[in-house]
Order: structure tokens, then C-alpha cells, then sequence
């Protein structure tokens, strides 16, 4: 497997002391806001939730080494952690979560954050057919914005995925095909959905440069997607870059892991947490100290907080929406429906 | 049928005609091209290619992709010349695989271009239907109208040149039934022109299904400056009648001229509705025509049960029932899959089968 860190001279650019403790602060905020889904979800604020509990270090990592003023993320549904790391409204984001409306109410242009997607791997293709827009664009090879489509082992499965690999790679397009391998699909494992063990491993077959980096390493995550991102900025075309994490919580709210994993494998499976490793990092390493960590949980809490008012004061939007967004030019047929709708539910 | 039905049967049937003003309405809103001299005859391959060329000239954000449109120019040559004169970045060929050829023109339209994909048959659609169906119609849905889908996807379609398995499908029930999505389908060379014009000019995705078997069939096309007057709304009568309007998109239209034709011979005057939208289906253009000759007859290529002639059936019945003489009538395709070449014929709906089911409306008696 090429290995995409070795591909310029350059190596990993060093983080500095305040680029990590904002990695920290990130994943604090990540995971306190994650774990405040579940109990929002538990309390009757949201019907369900897909918590990313284990993967912040994949998800911040990544996030933070996008150039959002160029770059353009392409997720599916479990990458709150992205969505928080290059700043989309979390209100309008976990909308999505309260069923207010699919894809969240957040506006995915000016985000450059794409609608969430409820169904793996579609998703894939649109971040192939982006990058080669700004192919098309003509920026200069190292200004070229970049496409970042997230994923899991999961949708590794899906056709479109092979689809998008090979259009990017026959294209050279600006991607970054960012697959979490969080070891599970639900309810199988990784061994039992990828062939070979390594999603990394298939780009070879397209000619693709590729890396499994640690997953839950912060740091190494951010140091392999800069080089993917840099790598395709310059015009040399796509990349796979495989994070190696554990879903350490359910697949939903709605998923019972008892009946497919025990506690005990959980345990050994998940490896070390990243933000413990993390918070041991800093201070190994004099970056932090326990008043950091404190004022890092604050803030996260008192974020926490005004995503929850915001979230409960979300009331449901007006139905007429159900017919004003789907189409630019609305058809007869469809406006009629929506006269009938509205006269018989509010009796006009 | 005149055996059946006489002359004076059917204008005594008329005696309770109320519509003429609704003719003279629909009239007025099928001109024909004014002006003989601006007008040329091509082929609607010509026609498309020539429509193409004007929307990548007018648009400098359309692009065209698909399996083998560049150099070779599409099977069917729609896109010949194109990648000549609109280089290799505008017009390319994709690997092959239709969900990626949509899904890559989901996020090139996200990336604020103009999309026009070719499939280069029908069939070939079905591996694309998940991101046609759950992106393509729904990206501006999910994205509360920030990010529009202006997607013209052209489809070679429907039957009648033997081509071999999953080449001659009639796929725009399927279509129709997807929200957000618009179709709409040429009956000949001035309508592909015009219509795909006006498809690429939208922001709405538009699936156009192109009547493969009238390709190389030519007719009159005014592409000039005084076919600023044409309506490419709505559906369109090009034949005008009085007795039975008949109901066709497509390929059927020619055959229903056919029809019509001979159904002159026994003094039957047939209206022949060329429908062109069947997304949104025009209603009130529907309705004036029946209004008018109080019988229809809908004839699809597609197999009947849930096809779009039960949509149309539905639409005219819902606002001629007081005035209908028949239940709509409709000749289609059967509920089987598309026959091998040999078979063709006997599917798709031919003269004898339109005619009996004209027959079969004339001498429809109540009770």
C-alpha cells in the first residue's frame, strides 16, 4: 500500500502547542455534545440519534485540516464531530436529529457542508463530481478546493463507492475518500464486510495513493489528511485515507449491541480512548495542565447547553415547506396540492 | 368500424358540445412555425445535436458527459462534434457506469454546473435509479432549494428499432412517479429541438426521453429568431378533431397521425393530443380537447397497469366525467417484459390495436 504521508519530501508539518490544545477543546466539545444527544434522546427532546462516541479523534482530526474558505465536506449521518470541528451551526445540524427536517436546516452552501445523507455511499459520487468542478474551475494546481466524502466500512460495500474510486482516479480528481473503519456496520463486523480487512488496501487497484493512519490519534489523523489534502490542492489527483477507530457506542439509539457484541469485547476492541490518550499527550508533553482540561469541559458544557435551548425552542417547521422546496419552478399540479392541503388542515 | 359506427352517430353524440370556444383556445395555443422560410428540415438527431450545440454556446456552465459522447458522438450520434467544438472538458466520456455518470452530475450541479448526462439506453437507466431517484430529484428538496438540480438527463427511449434486452424500455411511469422530477418527451425534430432548449434553460432536473425509433425521421424545424412565439409548455394538438381525442407522446404521436388518417377515410375526425409533458401532465390542455370531442383514447409504448395512461385517464375523468361519452380507453404495451425484435411489433401498439380501441369507445353505449 502507497503510503500518502511518503508521497512529498516534506513529511508532516509538526501541530503547535495551541494547534493541539484546540484539538483537545474540539474532541472535549465533540464528545460532551455527543453524549448529551443520547440523553436528549433518552429525555424525549429527539427521537433518535447516531452517536460517533470513539471516532472524535477521526472526525476532529480530519475536520481540522480542511481549508473550509476552498474545501467542501461530504458526509453521511454519523459526522457531528466534523460538522462541530469546521463550524456548521449545531443547532441547525442536530435538526436533523429532531426530524425538523431531512439533511438538517442548516444551509449547506454557505456551510460547505452537504445536506446529511440518511443512505450510505450515494453521497460518495457527488464529492467525485465536485472535485472535478473545481477541476473544471481551472484554479491553478495548489489553490484547487478539495472534496472530502466521509464514510464508513459499512458503505465501503456499495457499488457506488467502487464507482466513485474509479471515476475519481480515471479523472484525477481533488478527493479525499475518508473512510472511518469503526469495526462495525450495525451489526457486522468488519471482517465479515471487508474483503481483505482494509478499504486503504483497494486503491491500489485504481492507482491511488492511500493510508490507514490510527484513528484515534488526533494527530496522526490531522497529519495524514493535510497530506491527502495537500496532495490533491496540487493537482495530483485523489486519495483514500482509512482511519482506524471503534464505534464505542450503539449504531443508533434504537440499536441493542448485547445482541451482537459483549461488554468485554468492547473493552479490548476499542483500543485506547482518544481523548484520553490525548489529554495524556498534553500532558506528557507540557502542552496542558489540569486548569486547561477544566476550562475545556466548561466550555464544551456550556456549549452543550445552548445547542440544547436551541434544539428545544426548534419548533416544527410550516407544512407549506413540505411543497415550497421541491422545485425551483413548482409545477401546477403540485401547487394545487398545496392549496388543497392548506385549505383542508386549516380550514381557509 | 364504420360498419359500427356512422357519421351522423357520432354527430348527433355531439349535440351537446359546449366547448367552441375551448378550440378556438387551443387553436391559438399550438402556432405552427409562421414564417415558411426560416424553417429547415433535419432529422431529430440533427435537430438535438443542433440544440445542444446552441445550449453548450449559450451556457458556458453546461457540460455534457456520458458513456462515449465524446469522440464517437453517442451512439446514436447526438453528440457528434461536440467535443470537437467544445473541447474535451465540456464534453467527455465517463467510465462505465450510469450511478456514477448521476452521481457525479449531482455534485458538478453542487458545484454550480449545468449537468446534461446521456444514458445511452433506457434500460441503462435502472443502475442510476438510486441516485435519480433519491438524489437528483431530492437534492434541492433536502437542501431547502440552496442547492438546485439543473440535470438535463437524456434518455434514448422506448421501442421499435430490434435492439437487444433492456434497450427499448418505456421508463417514464417510474420517472413520473419520483417528486421533483420533470419529464418530458419529443414527438418530433422541431419538438426535440425546442423542448431540450428549454429542458437545459431550466433549474429543475428534466428527465428527456428521446423516441430512439424517430431519430433519423425528418421534419420541418423553425430554430430561427421568429420561433420566439413557441410554447414549449404544456401539451400540443397536431391534428385537430372532433369525435375522439387521441392521447400519445413520443413515438405513438406518428402512429397516431396514422390512425387518424385512416379514421378520415370513414369519416371519423380524430384530434391527436401530442401530450410532450408528462411531468407535469397538462390538465387543462387535456381537458379542452375532451371537452371538446367528449371520447379519448390514451396509447402508450409502456405496459399498461400503472402506466401513465391510467394517470391521464384519471385527469381526463376528473374534469369531463359530466361530458365524457366513454370510459377513457387505453392501448398500451402489456404487463410483460419488452419482446425480443421479433415480437415488437405485436407489443407495442400498432394501427389495428389503436383503431379497436377507438372502435371501442365509438360504440360504447351506457347501461
Amino acid at each position: 500500500m502507497a503510503d500518502v504521508l511518503a508521497l512529498d519530501d516534506t513529511g508532516p508539518a509538526e501541530l503547535a502547542g495551541e494547534e493541539l490544545r484546540e484539538l483537545y477543546r474540539l474532541m472535549v466539545a465533540v464528545r460532551y455534545l455527543d453524549e448529551s444527544a443520547i440523553r436528549w434522546q433518552r429525555q424525549g427532546l429527539i427521537p433518535g440519534y447516531a452517536p460517533q462516541l470513539g471516532q472524535e479523534a477521526a472526525q476532529v482530526g480530519s475536520g481540522y485540516a480542511l481549508d473550509m474558505s476552498r474545501d467542501f465536506v461530504f458526509p453521511t449521518y454519523r459526522e457531528m464531530g466534523v460538522a462541530r470541528t469546521v463550524g456548521v451551526d449545531m443547532v441547525e445540524y442536530m435538526s436533523t436529529h429532531k426530524a425538523t427536517w431531512h439533511g438538517g436546516l442548516y444551509d449547506p452552501k454557505a456551510s460547505r457542508f452537504a445536506p446529511i445523507q440518511a443512505v450510505v455511499g450515494g453521497s460518495v459520487l457527488h464529492a467525485v463530481g465536485w472535485a472535478h468542478g473545481q477541476t473544471l474551475d481551472g484554479a491553478p494546481a495548489g489553490e484547487l478546493g478539495v472534496a472530502i466524502t466521509y464514510f464508513g466500512d459499512g458503505a465501503s460495500s456499495q457499488g457506488d463507492v467502487h464507482e466513485a474510486m474509479n471515476f475519481a482516479a480515471v479523472m484525477k480528481a481533488p478527493v479525499v475518500f475518508f473512510i472511518q473503519n469503526n469495526g462495525w456496520a450495525i451489526s457486522v463486523p468488519t471482517e465479515r464486510q471487508v474483503a481483505g480487512g482494509s478499504v486503504a488496501a483497494r486503491a491500489a487497484g485504481y492507482g491511488m495513493p492511500s493510508i490507514q493512519v490510527d484513528g484515534n490519534d488526533v494527530v496522526a489523523v490531522t497529519q495524514a489528511t493535510a497530506a491527502a489534502l495537500a496532495h490533491a490542492r496540487a493537482g495530483k489527483g485523489p486519495t483514500v485515507v482509512e482511519a482506524m477507530t471503534y464505534r464505542r457506542g450503539p449504531h443508533s439509539t434504537s440499536d441493542d449491541p448485547g445482541r451482537y457484541r459483549t461488554l468485554e469485547e468492547e473493552r479490548t476492541d476499542g483500543g485506547e480512548d482518544p481523548l484520553a490518550r490525548m489529554r495524556a499527550r498534553l500532558l506528557a508533553d507540557g502542552i496542558a495542565d489540569e486548569a486547561f482540561f477544566e476550562e475545556a469541559l466548561a466550555a464544551a458544557k456550556a456549549e452543550e447547553e445552548q445547542i440544547r435551548e436551541g434544539i428545544n425552542a426548534l419548533g416544527p417547521r410550516p407544512g407549506t415547506e413540505m411543497f415550497d422546496f421541491v422545485y425551483q419552478e413548482p409545477t401546477q399540479a403540485l401547487k394545487a396540492q398545496a392549496s388543497a392541503w392548506r385549505e383542508e388542515s386549516e380550514h381557509v | 368500424m364504420s360498419e359500427h359506427t356512422t357519421l351522423s352517430d357520432l354527430e348527433a353524440a355531439q349535440d351537446n358540445t359546449t366547448a367552441a370556444d375551448v378550440q378556438q383556445e387551443s387553436v391559438q395555443n399550438f402556432p405552427e412555425p409562421a414564417d415558411a422560410g426560416a424553417t429547415e428540415t433535419m432529422s431529430m438527431q440533427q435537430a438535438l445535436n443542433r440544440a445542444l450545440a446552441e445550449v453548450m454556446t449559450e451556457n458556458p456552465r453546461a457540460l455534457i458527459l456520458g458513456e462515449d459522447v465524446g469522440q464517437l458522438g453517442g451512439v446514436f450520434r447526438i453528440t457528434d462534434g461536440l467535443q470537437k467544438k467544445f473541447g474535451e472538458a465540456r464534453v467527455f466520456d465517463t467510465p462505465l457506469a450510469e450511478s456514477g455518470i448521476l452521481g457525479m452530475s449531482v455534485g458538478l450541479a453542487m458545484a454550480g454546473y449545468h449537468p446534461i448526462p446521456e444514458v445511452q439506453f433506457d434500460g441503462f437507466a435502472y443502475p442510476a435509479v438510486n441516485q435519480i431517484i433519491c438524489q437528483v430529484g431530492r437534492m434541492n428538496y433536502r437542501s431547502r432549494g440552496t442547492l438546485p438540480m439543473p440535470i438535463t438527463l437524456r434518455v434514448p427511449s422506448f421501442g421499435g428499432i430490434r435492439a437487444p434486452e433492456h434497450h427499448g424500455e418505456s421508463l417514464e411511469a417510474m420517472f413520473a412517479h419520483v417528486p421533483g422530477l420533470k419529464v418530458v418527451s419529443p414527438s418530433g425534430p422541431n419538438e426535440a429541438y425546442h423542448l431540450l432548449k428549454y429542458a437545459a434553460a431550466r433549474q429543475d432536473p428534466v428527465i428527456f426521453m428521446e423516441p430512439k425509433s424517430r431519430y433519423w425521421q425528418k421534419g420541418p424545424v423553425n430554430a430561427g429568431a421568429d420561433a420566439a412565439g413557441y410554447s414549449p409548455n404544456g401539451s400540443r394538438v397536431v391534428r385537430e378533431g372532433k369525435h375522439l381525442t387521441l392521447v400519445a407522446w413520443g413515438a405513438m404521436v406518428a402512429r397516431c397521425l396514422q390512425v387518424a388518417e385512416l379514421a378520415a377515410e370513414d369519416g371519423i375526425e380524430i384530434e391527436v393530443l401530442d401530450l410532450r409533458w408528462l411531468k407535469p401532465i397538462d390538465a387543462e390542455g387535456l381537458a379542452a380537447s375532451v371537452a371538446k370531442t367528449r371520447r379519448a383514447v390514451v396509447v402508450h409504448e409502456a405496459p399498461r397497469t400503472s402506466g401513465l395512461g391510467a394517470e391521464v385517464a384519471s385527469t381526463i375523468t376528473e374534469r369531463c366525467f359530466g361530458t365524457l361519452k366513454a370510459p377513457v380507453e387505453r392501448v398500451t404495451g402489456f404487463d410483460v417484459p419488452y419482446p425480443s425484435g421479433d415480437l415488437e411489433d405485436e407489443y407495442i401498439p400498432n394501427i389495428d390495436r389503436i383503431l379497436y380501441g377507438i372502435q371501442r369507445v365509438l360504440e360504447y353505449r351506457r347501461g
